[in-house]
This record gives structure tokens, sequence and C-alpha cells, in this order.
């Protein structure tokens, strides 16, 4: 003998299917909600790591200076002059000598000059760096070496091509050992290094296609590019001076990053006249990315609060109305024996086995739009396991809370009465 | 046969009284209404409307309860229990036929005559067997996995009376059991009381067709909610 509720379930789901297209109509209604919270959710998620990622690869031990060009004045565009601005060796050294918490300081700088191999050409941007480089930011070196101590004293012509130039430049042999053209000088390539996830705030103009990357030595750099950088745009020459175009401070402890942050702030301020940069903290990116995420999940839980209860009122609608047309059905069954409780139990499953049917189909609705989402809109999405609990609980929530009124007004109904209801 | 005095009572009505409030107005359905039904008795209860016999049948039937008085079931003061005991008395010890059959239409034949068990706090093991054994009785043996509404009326009404003995109930109880049947089918569910009347069942028919009620071992005839005459008919005397 089957037990009771699988027979109650199984009764629940032969009364339903007496009004297929109700019941069917009815479960749309979480079954909407349902898949919407969990494609949002997914997308959410995903958005929120793609972000976190983007935001990891600056390094969240990282305190990141930069060289920022002030709005230029009207009156100097016209005239061929040198400006100076940016980072200079001073704020660097200051950094590196005087703060507690730091543990290493790489300066960069960035020239705009033609790397060729042959008849191939690109622009990238020409790094100028220290060895500790690709240690402080997580870089990884995908053949040969990255730069070292030796190449930085010697002041060697050696140069390491970032994935895109090194595929550009040597699309059908291997880069490591050839030598490239940067400016008007010779470099020996060492090495290339693995792509990196394109960050929307990296660089001044996000949007504009990669260019690619290629280092060489700090010292090299400077030995054969010297600080003014000549910039060709748009027919007018430009000439500029900066001596460091970034500063990566890696902070020992991360507790730490705020401290180091702070400080670099203070003596920027102080040592700069104009705000000729800007501090970019990745943990403090991070946290705020963060409390989006966490806004965007409370908007969205309202949402989603909102199309479920629309969705739950909706089953309460059909289930007030079932109570009522079945309401001889629940008299005879009074009159055979069955209690209250029987009544409430019966109606209850009903309700929740249109929610639950709702939820699960809900459910997989919602694992497939952010599937098709990834796939058409090459968003990244993540299904957290979760969600889909989360959504089964919520409707099977939905199906006892608003069954249960339709249930006890079927249960409280007077049994005389009930049979002679036609 | 013996004494009616000295079979034992199933049912004891005394001084019982039920009014309804109709908006202002009272109605008094029964009005001091006493009788005893006993063990083995097959009684046609008859009235116009309005003479308290469906209000009797109600009460009889626990779905019901008394205004004042005293209703004993198989003993048992049925005043006292409460909506649960009551709907445990129904699914126990009573068996109800109606006049529109009153089958639940999403379920089967087989699962229809075992509804009274399923309410039961204790199931019986061997409800399924029970079921399938008064189908045969009443001659629905190849009909068990039919809905009701792929029955004809005379089919539905056997599965009913099937249904009512599924649980051996003290006390079987038919409001107009032959009221929506022509009069072939209603002679053949007549047929299959008597034979039950034979089996030593008590059974209590109520009815406003005179022919109906000769069929029967005893006639109770309702007036305002007082008996107006008790009548045998002969096949055993009062």
């Amino acid at each position: 003998m089957q037990s009771t509720l699988t027979r109650t379930v199984r009764l629940g789901v032969r009364s339903l299917m007496l009004h297929k297209l109700r019941a069917i109509l009815t479960t749309l209604g979480v079954l909407f909600g349902v898949s919407s919270v969990i494609a949002m959710l997914a997308i959410g998620e995903g958005a929120s790591a793609e972000a976190q990622d983007q935001i990891r690869q600056l390094g969240s031990q990282n305190v990141i200076l930069r060289s920022v060009k002030p709005a230029e004045d009207q009156n100097t565009t016209q005239t061929t002059r040198v400006l100076s601005y940016g980072l200079t060796q001073q704020d660097l050294d200051r950094v590196k000598d005087t703060f507690p918490g730091v543990r290493r300081v790489v300066p960069l700088r960035e020239l705009p000059e033609e790397t060729r191999f042959g008849s191939r050409v690109l622009r990238p941007d020409v790094i100028s760096t220290m060895p500790s480089y690709v240690e402080v930011t997580g870089r990884v070196v995908s053949m040969g070496r990255f730069l070292n101590d030796f190449d930085q004293r010697s002041v060697s012509n050696v140069c390491v091509l970032g994935h895109e130039v090194a595929r550009y430049l040597f699309p059908f042999q291997g880069p490591v050992g050839q030598r490239v053209k940067i400016g008007a000088d010779y470099f020996t390539v060492v090495g290339t290094l693995l792509p990196r996830v394109r960050l929307g705030s990296d660089r001044a103009n996000p949007g504009e296609e990669i260019t690619g990357e290629v280092f060489i030595p700090l010292s090299t750099g400077r030995k054969w590019f010297g600080d003014i950088l000549v910039k060709l745009r748009a027919g007018s020459r430009e000439m500029e001076e900066v001596q460091l175009h970034e500063i990566i401070v890696e902070v020992g402890h991360p507790e730490n990053v705020p401290m180091v942050a702070a400080a670099c702030r203070e003596m920027l301020s102080r040592n700069h006249d104009e705000r000729d940069y800007e501090v970019v903290v990745p943990l403090e990116l991070l946290l705020r990315a963060e409390e989006t995420k966490r806004i965007f999940n409370i908007v969205l839980g309202s949402i989603a609060g909102i199309s479920l209860l629309v969705g739950g009122i909706g089953i309460m609608n059909v289930m007030l109305a079932t109570v009522t047309e079945r309401t001889r059905e629940i008299g005879i069954r009074r009159a055979l024996g069955a209690k209250r409780r029987h009544i409430i139990t019966q109606f209850l499953v009903e309700t929740v086995v249109l929610s639950v049917g709702g939820g699960i189909l809900g459910i997989l609705l919602g694992v497939i739009i952010p599937i098709a989402v990834e796939h058409f809109a090459d968003m990244r999405t993540i299904v957290t396991p979760g969600a889909p609990l989360l959504a089964f609980g919520i409707s099977a929530g939905i199906g006892v809370i608003f069954g249960l009124y339709p249930a006890w007004r079927a249960a409280n109904m007077d049994p005389v009465e009930a049979l002679r209801h036609e | 046969m013996a004494a009616p005095e000295e079979l034992p009572a199933v049912a004891e009505l005394e001084d019982v009284h039920r009014v309804y409030l109709m908006g202002d107005n009272e109605v008094r359905a029964l009005n001091g209404f006493s009788f005893t039904f006993r063990q083995g008795q097959y009684w046609a209860i008859m009235g116009s409307s309005g003479s308290g016999k469906s209000t009797l049948l109600n009460i009889l039937g626990c779905i019901d309860r008394v205004t004042s008085g005293i209703y004993r079931l198989g003993g048992e003061d049925v005043a006292s229990l409460d909506d649960d005991d009551l709907s445990d008395l129904r699914s126990r010890r009573l068996g109800f036929v109606f006049q529109s059959y009153n089958l639940i239409p999403q379920l089967n034949v087989l699962e229809n005559m075992q509804v009274p068990l399923f309410y039961q706090d204790d199931p019986p093991e061997d409800g399924e067997d029970r079921a399938r054994a008064l189908a045969e009785r009443v001659g629905l043996g190849d009909r068990l996995d039919h809905r009701p509404q792929e029955l004809s009326g005379g089919q539905q009404q056997r599965v009913a009376i099937a249904r009512a003995l599924i649980n051996d109930p003290t006390l079987i109880l038919a409001d107009e059991a032959t009221g929506n049947l022509d009069s072939q089918t209603a002679q053949e569910i007549l047929d299959l009381f008597d034979e039950l009347h034979d089996e030593g069942k008590t059974i209590l028919l109520v009815t406003h067709e005179p022919d109906i009620g000769t069929r029967a071992e005893h006639i109770l005839r309702l007036k305002d909610g007082l008996i107006e005459e008790v009548l045998s008919n002969g096949r055993s005397g009062l």
C-alpha cells in the first residue's frame, strides 16, 4: 500500500489535470518568476565575478600610482613646447625608502615607439620596467623568460613581447631569439607573456583596440629614448616629459593597503602642484564592486520578490476558484470521513504541486537562459548551486503560503451545505 | 423473528431538536424527535419536503449536530464528540448512498470505493481486496479502472453502494438513492438493498416515493419534525 503522502500528491496531480490549461497557465506565473530570478542572479554573478577578476589582476595587494596628463591650457596647444608632468623619480624613492609596509616598488614608463619585424609593424605600448614587474602583477611568462637584473644592469637591448604582439609579429615562427626593431634600435626577444583579460579601467581609453605590450629594461629605455616623449598626433607634434608613467607599490599585507594608499595620496598631494597623478587601489575597487553587487542583489531580490508574489496571488486566485468549484467534492469527502486536516492537506498539496511544478520548470528555464546569454551575448554567467535551491524553496513556500487560505476555506465548509451545492 | 425490542439499538434519538436560523426566522426541522433504530432493520423514512427527513438523515450521519437532545450511535453519545471524532465515526461506522451518486471524478472505481478507508486513522491492510470483492458483488468486477463519468447512472450508484459497504458500517444511510435512476435500474438497486437487508445490514432509506417505501421493512413517516406514523410492511411485525 502506497504511503498517504504519495497518494495525496498523485491525487493532487490528477485533480489538477482535470483542468490542464488552467494548471499550466497558473504555473506560468511562478515559472517566469523563478526563471528570471535564477537567470538574473547568474548574469549578475557573472558580471561581478568578471569585475572582481579584472580588479584582482591589478593585484589586490597593490597600490597603483599613475601619471595623468593635466587639463591642457588652450593657449599652449599651438606652440611647440615640452609638457612636463607626472610622477617623478623622487616620488618613487620616497615610496620605496620611507613607507612602512611596502614590499616592492615597480616603476613603469610607456614609450610611444613603433615595433617592427620585417614588414610587420605595430604600435604597441612599449613599457620599460623592472624585472619584478612580472611578479608584482602576477603576469605569466609563456615562452623564454622575463627581463632580469642582468638586463637591467647591463642596459641590454632585450625585450619581452606581450601575447598579441608576439602573435602579430611572428605568426609562423617562435619569437624567442629573434631581433625586433623598436624605434631605431634592434632588441633581442627573450620571452613572451600570456595574455591578460583586458581591464575596463586599466588604460586611458577603454574600448580602444588592444595594441599589445612590449617590455624592455627601464635602464635601456632611458638610454635610448630619454625622458622626452614625442607623440605624433593628427598632424601636430606633441612633446611630453614624463619621468614615470606608473608606479606599482606592492604592500606586504593586504590590511596595510588602505594605510599605504592614504600615505601615497598624502605624499603626492604635498609634492605635486597640479593634480597630474591618480592613485588606483584595486582593493578599494574590489570592495566597491562587492558593495555594488550587494545593492544589485537587493534590487534583484525585490524584483524577484514582486514577480513571485504576483505568481503566488495567481495561484491563490485559481485555488479559491477551484475550492468553490469543488465544494461538492469537499462535502462528499467530509461525509465519507475526511477530517479538516485531510481537506487542508489535499488542497495545500495541490497548490504546492502547482507552485513547485512551476518552480522546477522555472529552474530549468532559469538555467537555460544564462547558457543562451553566454552563447549569444558573450557575457559570463555563473549559476551558483544555491540559486536553484533557493528558487525551489521559495516556490514551495509560495505554494504553502498562498495555499493555506483556500485550503482553510475548503476545510471549514459545512458538510451539509457543501453536499447540497450544485 | 425476534421482537424488535430485543434487537440491539443502533441509533437512539431522545427528544432531539434541530433549529436553523433562516434570517430572523427559526426553523424547527426536528422538534423533540425520539426514536430508536435497531440492528438489522430496513426503514424507509418518508414525508413531504420540510418534514425534517433530510435533517434526520444528516444528524444520523453525523454530518449535522443536534441543537438539543441526545443521539447515541452504537451506544456512543455523539453530542460530546468534536469534529475530528465525528469524521472518524463517519469513516468507520457509517455508509452513505446519495441521490446523485457523489463519486469523486478524479478517482477510478476501485479508488472511489476505498475513499472512506483512506480517511481512517489506521487504514486496514486489505482495503483493495475488500474493494475488489465488493465490486464483484455489485457486478462491476470488470470496471475497476473506469472513471465515474465512463459509467451509467446505475453503475455509478452500485459503486456508491459498494463504497458505503467498504467499512462494514453500523448504519447505511441512503438519501433518495434511486431518485436519478430509471425504474428498471431503480428496481435493481432496490434489489441490492433487499440483499443487504437479508444479510443483516441496518438500512435507512429516505424517499418520497411510496412505491419505494413499500419495499422497505418498515416505514417511518415524518411531519413537521415529528413522527407522524410508523408502519410495518408485514415482512416482520413491529
